[in-house]
This record gives structure tokens, sequence and C-alpha cells, in this order.
């Protein structure tokens, strides 16, 4: 696979005009983290709505083609969905929706962090909400 | 195409066997000198040759392969020393700059900074010459403060002198930015230094390398680089030191070697520099080292400036033509060290990076572990072309149709 078909229409075009770009107002979850090597930026922020589903769901970061698209890309797939379908995430998944690109080692980590951050948020939430229901 | 007349570019590439090879069924254009070289056959051969015909302990061992090791270890301390115009007891082996740096950090900082003290660096460091002084200030309750920057890419001269009137006790600086291949006026920056009190550090990473260093010309205290960014093996590496600051230095690691006498309540120590190479010492990759030296030598290390110069001047000129093309650091040739750093309108470095890969082009892209810089640049990364000896004006070439390839695919 040659970069002209990693870097398909698809991905550039949600590197350019990201969905979901921005923070919200009103927020149950935000998490954020870097990828040191490339320092590509990635926060998300969650609202969840009833059943523990997402309501709303917002990124914002700095980075390359892969890791921005492949976060905006996820709000879109995240959106509606349970809390639990974020712990059932996999590597596999996200490469499947950018297209099964072919990613060395050190790019697949540019890929996968807004899967991280995500989760990294999602887990917190629920943690926090275990602790509280024990009150 | 012509290339510059002092360099016999054919010969020189002859020496590398890695240049054969192919990355993706292109020829290799590696362009990542910077972060760390290519070795000639020479250094390869010096390698095999100890470790197959002299390999032994240095300095302890009373028989004939313990003296050919001594005297090949002890004979690349020398020539590397000459190589930047110091004294063999002035220079320690380490493993690298980040060694040396920390070396200063132990064995100079924790005897002499106090509580209160000012430690002294500059906006445009690898993290090797700032993380060092930012443990020690915590550690002894010290102030570290950053020397500011001009525009494109200098040291604030106004900005040093005025930290100077707080009478700093280490002032550390580079002498060739690794991101914006600025030069910087070590001669003068340590002159206003000591004048003020200050041990001055040099980080010589990327100057040793790539042009005529002098140790007692620059007027430092201390100088630290790497062997594996001047063709030599990784690993190994130098600290050179003022005589008088290292004999009044405290060790910096403790074991064999470093010793005069131990008893079981204390020990004396080795004269400097044994004093700080506690252990067995890297001795193969000295001699690696010291190879390498050698090899550098006999082109010449005004040839080696030249050539880069030429590269460099060459790559602004035809780069600087692309779309979108912006570069960072000083915008003369003759300035600078070898390395360019730029961005191509939006496309990230990574990716950047990652296209110019299918075509054997070795870039780098990041923050090139000089984050406070990236801040001051606004940029999160820069992609980075750093030259060296074998490179060639059709390197520069090949990087320029690599890029046109990348506006290509993100159509620029």
């Amino acid at each position: 696979m040659s970069s002209a078909d990693i870097y398909k229409e698809l991905i550039l075009d949600y590197y350019r005009n990201p969905r979901n770009f921005g923070k919200l107002d009103h927020f149950d979850i935000s998490a954020h983290d870097i990828n040191p090597l490339c320092g590509d930026e990635i926060d998300i922020q969650v609202k969840v709505g009833e059943g523990n589903r997402i309501e709303e769901i917002r990124f914002f970061g700095k980075g390359c083609a892969i890791s921005q698209a492949s976060a905006s890309m996820l709000t879109e797939l995240a959106k509606g969905k349970d809390l639990e379908w974020v712990k059932t995430l996999s590597k596999e998944d996200i490469l499947k929706m950018l297209g099964n690109p072919e990613l060395g080692p050190s790019r697949i980590k540019c890929a996968l962090l807004g899967m991280k951050v995500l989760k990294m948020g999602v887990y917190g939430f629920m943690g926090a909400k275990l602790d509280n229901s024990e009150d | 195409m012509a290339q510059s007349e002092s360099l016999d570019m054919e010969r020189v590439r002859a020496d590398f066997p890695i240049l054969k090879r192919k990355v993706n069924g292109k020829r290799l254009v590696y362009l990542d000198n910077a972060a760390t070289t290519q070795k000639p056959k020479q250094v390869i051969d010096a390698l095999t040759d100890y470790y197959s015909n002299y390999n032994a302990n240095v300095h302890r061992s009373a028989h004939r392969l313990g003296e050919e090791a001594t005297e090949a270890y002890e004979s690349a301390r020398e020539r590397v020393a000459r190589f930047v115009g110091a004294s063999p007891k002035e220079l320690v082996f380490t493993r690298g700059t980040t060694e040396s740096t920390n070396l200063v950090r132990f064995a100079w900082g924790e005897r002499f900074v106090r509580r209160g003290d000012l430690l002294v660096t500059t906006l445009m460091e690898h993290h090797s010459n700032i993380v060092p002084w930012q443990l020690l200030a915590k550690q002894k309750g010290a102030t570290l403060k950053f020397v500011g920057l001009e525009s494109p890419g200098t040291l604030d001269m106004a900005s040093m002198e005025e930290l100077m009137r707080e009478s700093p006790s280490i002032v550390a600086v580079t002498h060739c930015s690794n991101v914006l291949g600025t030069i910087n006026n070590v001669e003068r920056v340590c002159a206003v230094a000591r004048r003020a009190g200050a041990v001055t550090v040099v980080d010589a990473a990327q100057s040793v390398p790539h042009m005529p260093v002098d140790f007692s010309r620059i007027g430092c205290d201390f100088l630290a680089f790497s062997g594996h960014k001047m063709l030599g093996p990784t690993g190994i590496g130098a600290l050179v030191g003022k005589k008088g600051l290292l004999e009044e230095m405290d060790p910096f690691q403790g074991g064999g070697e470093m010793i005069r006498e131990v008893f079981p309540d204390h020990s004396t120590w080795n004269q400097a520099p044994q004093k700080f190479e506690a252990g067995t010492a890297n001795i193969g990759d000295a001699i690696g080292l010291g190879a390498a030296v050698d090899y550098l030598s006999s082109l010449g290390m005004g040839v080696v400036r030249e050539h880069e110069v030429e590269l460099l001047g060459h790559a602004i000129e035809t780069l600087s033509k692309g779309k979108g093309f912006n570069m960072y650091g000083p915008p003369d040739a003759e300035k600078r060290g070898g390395v360019l750093s730029f961005n191509v309108a939006d496309i990230h470095a990574h990716d950047l990076s990652t296209i110019l890969d299918e075509d054997g082009i070795a870039i780098r892209s990041g923050h090139h572990c000089a984050q406070p810089l990236m801040k001051w640049l606004g940029v999160p990364a820069t992609s980075r072309a750093s030259f060296y000896i074998y490179n060639s004006l059709d390197d520069v070439e090949a990087l320029a149709a690599g890029l046109q390839r990348a506006r290509r695919i993100f159509k620029v």
C-alpha cells in the first residue's frame, strides 16, 4: 500500500474538515493525552445521556492527518453508543474505520491516540460513578 | 551534478556500506544525520579488529592483549582530544552528550551549586541541555532561567547580558541548534558568562561532527559531544573539561577504575579523567570513535563544513521555490549548520516523513527533543533534513521531488 492509499480522500477530508471538532459547554467526561514521540495531542469531551449513552461528543487537538482524522471519525462512530461499547473498542476496529491503512509501529500510535483518550475518559467516568453510587 | 571540488564524493560514498542498500526499492537518501550518522567501513573495521584481535580490559591487565587494548584506548583518547583542541587529560569518555551534561550536573553541580543560585540555559536547547539543569535546580533549590531568542532564531544577547547581572553559577548553551541550525557565537557567550563568574557548558553535539571546533578557543569550561553523530559507534561520546575544574570536582559514579585507594570507611580518587570513568570502559566504541576522528581528519573539517554549506545553500534555494514551504532559522547557509527544519503547507511533519520514506528518503519529524523551542516557533512539529559528507546534490533533488509528491497527495 502506498501513501497515496493511506492518505485517501477520506482521511484528508477529515483532517481538513474535522467533524465534531471543538469543545462542549457542558460535559461529563473530559480526557486528554499526547503522543510524546510526535507531539500529537487529542482532547475529547463527552456528555453522557440516559442509559449511559454518548449524547454529545467533541474532540480538539493538533497533530498529523492520521491522528486527527482518526479521532474525528471515532467521535462520529461513538455518538449514540453505550459507554460499554467504548470498552470493547479494539485496535482492529480503529484500523477498519480508517480503511485498513498499512501503518508502521510508530504511525499506528497516531491512529490509536483518539481511542486511547476516549477510553481513558470513559474508564475514569465509570470508576467515579461507581464510587458515587456507594454513598 | 557538480560537487565541491575538495570532497571526492564517489570515494567517500564507497566507504559507507549502508549506502548500497535499497529502501522500498529506492536508493537510500539518508538525511537524518543530526539524529545519527552512518558509519564508514574504517570504523566498522576498527570495532571488528578490536573484538577479533586484541579484546581485553584496559589499565589493569599485565598481559599482551591488555597492553594492546590500553594503548589503543588511550591513543583514541589522544586523537579525539586533539580533534577538538584539548589535551587528553581533559577528555572524559562518556556515553554521549546527555551523559556528559549529566556528569557536569552531578560531579560539578552537586558540589558547587548552592540554594538560591541561578542556572542559565537558552530557549534553543536540546532537552539534554535543559533537563539536567532543571533537575539540579530542583535538587539544590536553585532557579533555572532561559536566554530568549530573536527572530528568525538567534540568541537574544540583550536578555543574556541581563541574566548575567544576577551572577549565575552555570551557563549552558548549544554551539549549533539541532532544529534551527543557528551557529551561536559561543566564544562571546562564554566570555560574557565568565565575566559574570559562571561555569560554562557548551553542547557541541551538532558542531564537532560538522565544523572545526577548538575547545581552548571557545573558552568554555566544559564541551560535550556524541560519537554516533560523527561517524562513530553509539554509546560513546565525550566531556571535555578544563583540567583545574576536573581536578576539584567530585567523582561521577563510584566503582572500579575511578579510585586510587579504597578502605572500608573511605576511598581516594584516581586523577582526571579516570576519576570520571568508573567501571570497565567502553573500550571498543572508544577505539571506533578514534577511527571516526581519523576519517574526518583525513577529509579535513574545513572541507566537511564547505561541503555542507554548499548542500544547504542549494537545498534552501531549491526547496524555497516549492508551494507552501516554510523554513525555520537563519536563511543564510553560511551562518548555520547543515540542518534544515521546515514545514510544507498544512502537511504534518509525520505525514510528510511517511510519504518521503516510500521514496527511500529518511528525514526526521517531530519536536526534535526541543519542546521549548517548538513553542517559541509556534509549531507542534517540524520536518528536518540534515546533511553530512556522503550527501550529494542529487539527494537534495530527491528531497525536492519527494516534497512535490507529498503536495500532490495532500492536494496542496
